[in-house]
């Protein structure tokens, strides 16, 4: 076991990869020399070459489209998009091509590649490079969605996502490169893609959140605990495919849920999970299904009015509390 | 002349358009009678540059095509039976019937595939280039395309990574004159597109279009040079699009006088004409009949073949439990 930050894992999980898979390669924008802009592949340039570690230019669209076919090739992309706000340069990549081929080419090719980008606010970086765009993604059939919240899950699902013969898009969050976490180094330790996390068990809710928003709700539990709220917080990490059984497992057992996203509310993520509960849960229900999401709204710089719109652990107790009166 | 067709590969080039231009004028016909869905794209009167543009290739080699890309099927070897069952929604066609006429693939033959976004098949090929780099596996990749897709923004950004990175890719823009109804001219200030290639440090040349041997000798050169590691080139193939858009299309944008004197020089008559010498009419006449009994064949057997029956995927499992 070591201890160490969410970035350190990840780079870890490309290290092992590369050196496990010579079809492993890495594109982006500043990933090579400088070893991206949130330092996740430091040193692999040096390691493995400027032919496995390519810093591109400034042309997502391309780039994007270009992974897509690589993977159909005998390679194994792994595209770094440096913020989840250019996603939508990506997309026809995503939604037009990478995500139609397996079923209309009646499986004649695969397309193992994962594209990795950040979102999420909280540093101040502003409406085009702080949104949490998980729902356009997770929308489209043929793309897996995953969004690991501690370094041991970073390392493991990235190993999973790099060796899955389809596209995975892999969510990460500006603010958890520098958390810190143990990491098993001394064992493979991959995490299935399509299973939720436990991570904090109890009777009285169920709290399922999203990548940074699992902290949320963590702190949200230990304030619930002090008025005598058990809460179940779930860290849903795998987002498409989602774990249905565990949502079920754990709204049977609280007759509550609040669902935790930090992107926007009108047809969210957030949205799918409360829907997929009030269809699969709906006897088990004690109240309706509550959802803590940014508001519709453009995410703004200045602190306090960036404060006002995130979800945070507050919140996510008064909608717990809620579900509970 | 270096990179001339031989005698054998221009005969095939021959029998290829013949082949292109006999399935398209036999879909224009099932389309009319309803056995069709969707639109039909037709390339007739283009069919030189993607039979002359492919022939070189090897079925490892990969190539990316467009909406309007029969004989970029062809080219690349792709089966006119199976072409033609998938076009009739059969679940003997290619791709079973799920891909349709303007998304056909077969992998075996490096041809992935069709690509109904405009410009989209441009990235696809490049990336396939990235993996032939990487892997060293000394493939080629080729993306035809149209005057409208060298509108894109994405060709820009694949024409600068492809020559910054020297992917062994090669562009071949089929210059029909127009995007949909509008033309070329009404779509950007250059003629010749092939000029923004030196923009991107990329060899580039203007060949008619219409002269298979011509845009064979022409694109044997850049794959050649692609192959050799020296990093992609450009074609750009001058020729003309006789019918329109594809099978909806009202008509009333193209001049008559235009169409006459491209018909004028079709280009399975010029091929004719160069054959007629060493090969005689009486062979061609006979590859002409065999690529005709050939389409014929392949229709009438797909049309007797069965549709697919629909059977839920992974995507529409409930909850998407598997996917």
């Amino acid at each position: 076991m070591a201890m160490m930050r969410y970035a350190e894992a990840l780079n870890l999980a490309l290290r092992e990869e590369m050196t496990r898979d010579p079809s492993v390669f890495l594109m982006g924008e500043d990933i090579g020399t400088y070893g991206g802009v949130f330092k996740v592949s430091r040193g692999l340039m040096e390691e493995f070459g400027e032919g496995r570690v390519r810093d591109t230019p400034i042309s997502e669209q391309a780039m994007t489209a270009m992974a897509v076919t690589a993977a159909m090739t005998g390679t194994r992309p792994v595209l770094e998009i440096m913020y989840a706000d250019f996603l939508p340069l990506s997309l026809d990549a995503l939604i037009n091509q990478a995500s139609i081929y397996e079923y209309i080419w009646n499986g004649q090719v695969q397309m193992p590649f994962v594209l990795r980008t950040q979102g999420g606010g909280g540093a101040g970086a502003g409406a085009q490079h702080s949104k949490a765009l998980d729902a356009l993604v997770a929308h489209v059939p043929g793309l897996q969605v995953v969004a690991p919240v501690t370094p041991s899950d970073a390392r493991g699902l990235l190993k999973s996502a790099i060796r899955d013969p389809r596209p995975v898009i892999f969510l990460e969050h500006k603010l958890l490169y520098n958390t810190r976490g143990e990491v098993d180094t001394g064992a493979e330790d991959l995490v299935p893609i399509g299973k939720a996390r436990i991570a904090r068990a109890g009777s009285d809710v169920s709290i399922l959140a999203t990548s940074k928003m699992v902290i949320e709700a963590e702190k949200a539990a230990d304030l619930l605990a002090q008025d005598g709220i058990s809460a179940e917080v779930i860290d849903l990490r795998s987002l498409r495919p989602l774990d249905v059984a565990t949502i079920q497992l754990s709204v049977a057992k609280t007759n509550r849920a609040v669902v935790v996203n930090e992107g926007w509310r009108f047809c969210g993520y957030a949205s799918e999970i409360a829907a997929t509960i009030m269809e699969l849960c709906f006897d088990d229900l004690d109240a309706p299904v509550e959802r803590v999401t940014l508001p519709d709204m453009p995410v703004p710089y200045s602190e306090p009015l960036e404060s006002a719109v995130l979800p945070n652990a507050q919140k996510i107790c008064a909608a717990a509390k809620k579900t509970l009166a | 002349m270096k990179n001339t067709p031989s005698l054998d590969d221009q005969i095939e080039m021959y029998r290829r358009m013949i082949l292109v231009r006999r399935l398209e004028e036999r879909l224009g016909a099932l389309s009319k009678e309803g056995r069709t869905r969707g639109p039909i794209h037709r390339c007739d009167g283009q069919e030189a540059v993607g039979i002359g543009a492919t022939a070189m290739l090897t079925d490892a080699d990969y190539l990316t095509s467009t909406h309007r890309g029969h004989a970029h099927y062809i080219g690349k070897g792709v089966d006119v039976y199976g072409i033609t069952a998938e076009i009739l929604g059969r679940s003997t066609g290619l791709c079973g019937g799920r891909a349709g006429h303007m998304l056909i693939a077969d992998a075996a033959r490096g041809m992935i595939g069709g690509n109904a976004i405009v410009g989209a098949g441009i990235p696809a090929a490049a990336g396939m280039a990235l993996s032939n780099q990487i892997l060293g596996n000394g493939r080629v990749a080729m993306c035809i395309f149209g005057d409208g897709a060298a509108q894109t923004g994405i060709w820009h950004e694949t024409m600068n990574m492809a020559a910054l990175w020297k992917l062994p890719v090669v562009f071949v823009l089929e210059h029909n004159q127009f995007g949909l109804t509008v033309h070329s001219d009404r779509q950007g200030p250059v003629a010749d597109l092939s000029i923004r290639a030196k923009g991107y440090a990329m060899p580039a040349e203007i060949v008619d279009g219409n002269d298979a041997v011509a845009v064979y000798r022409a694109t044997a050169a850049m794959v050649d040079r692609a192959r050799r590691g020296e990093g992609p080139g450009m074609i750009e193939a001058k020729t003309y699009r006789w019918e329109g858009f594809s099978t909806s299309d009202m008509g009333g944008y193209q001049k008559p006088e235009d169409i006459a004197a491209w018909k004028a020089r079709d280009p399975i008559e010029i091929a004719r004409a160069a054959l007629l010498p060493a090969v005689g009419a009486d062979r061609l006449d006979e590859i002409d009949a065999a690529a005709t009994a050939e389409v014929e064949q392949a229709a009438e057997r797909a049309l007797a073949d069965p549709f697919p029956e629909f059977e839920p995927c992974a995507f529409t499992a409930a909850y998407s439990e598997v996917l």
